[in-house]
């Protein structure tokens, strides 16, 4: 698999670009994802970027859009749990796009 | 009959389903196969009913330490299939008792079931799939 160069440290991706280890994310590699999906992270992204891997270390899976839709209303109000809200993070997908920059897999049964 | 009135027919049917678990979490892939068809299926709003019998009722066992096999954990999943709507979770009890468990030792809340209780509740799924 390909290995590319994230601040000075050899990581391996998938062939989607998509880190094999998810024990070796950190906030640089975080940014590098960022870049290669062209998103601009704010304060807002990175809310839904942590709780995409809060989500992780909970249930051990990324989770479908649906569900994560309903769990981010859950935990962060019917304002952010919504699909115009995600994509506008998010704009090609915000389970595929989030979860890249967390450093998560793709999500299983991921339209 | 229009065309219209054809799709409206074929994308409403909500077809019975269960997956039957029946072995061990590792050693072999098919539970977590398994548990992935399962998170696929809940994205098409279909009744689904998974079933654990046999060494399946391993799955859901509490406390499951896979570093000395190294291999992923994923009983920890289980629990997120709730967030997917899917609810009904059924366990064997002859086969949860006979392997020395009782309903406190498993990671989530299921319905224990005798082998009658189980009988008819396979004769009324449309699809049964084993794993």
């Amino acid at each position: 698999m390909p290995m590319v160069n994230i601040a000075g440290k050899e990581v391996e991706v998938d062939e989607e670009g998509y880190l094999v280890d998810l024990s070796q994310w950190n906030e640089d590699i975080a940014k590098y994802m960022a870049v290669e999906e062209k998103v601009d992270l704010t304060d807002a992204h990175w809310e839904v970027v942590n709780f995409l891997r809060e989500y992780y270390a909970e249930y051990q899976i990324a989770p479908a859009v649906r569900v994560l839709t309903k769990a981010i209303g859950k935990k962060l109000g019917p304002e952010k749990g919504n699909n115009k809200y995600l994509y506008e993070l998010f704009p090609y997908g915000p389970a595929k796009q989030a979860c890249k920059i967390a450093g998560l897999p793709k999500p299983t049964g991921c339209i | 009959m229009s065309d219209m009135d054809m799709e409206d027919d074929g994308s409403g049917i909500v077809k019975k389903f269960m997956f039957l678990n029946r072995k061990a979490p590792h050693g072999t892939v098919y539970a977590l196969e398994g548990l992935e068809v399962v998170l696929i299926t809940a994205a098409f709003d279909q009744d689904v009913s998974l079933v654990f019998t046999d060494d399946g009722v391993y799955q859901l066992m509490k406390g499951i330490d896979t570093k000395g096999i190294e291999v992923k954990d994923f009983s920890k999943t289980y629990r997120a299939l709730e967030g997917y709507d899917i609810e009904k979770l059924y366990v064997d009890r002859t086969s949860m008792e006979a392997r020395g468990l009782t309903e406190d030792d498993l990671i989530v809340d299921v319905t224990v079931m005798s082998d009658d209780e189980m009988k008819n509740l396979m004769a009324e799924q449309d699809v049964v799939i084993s794993f």
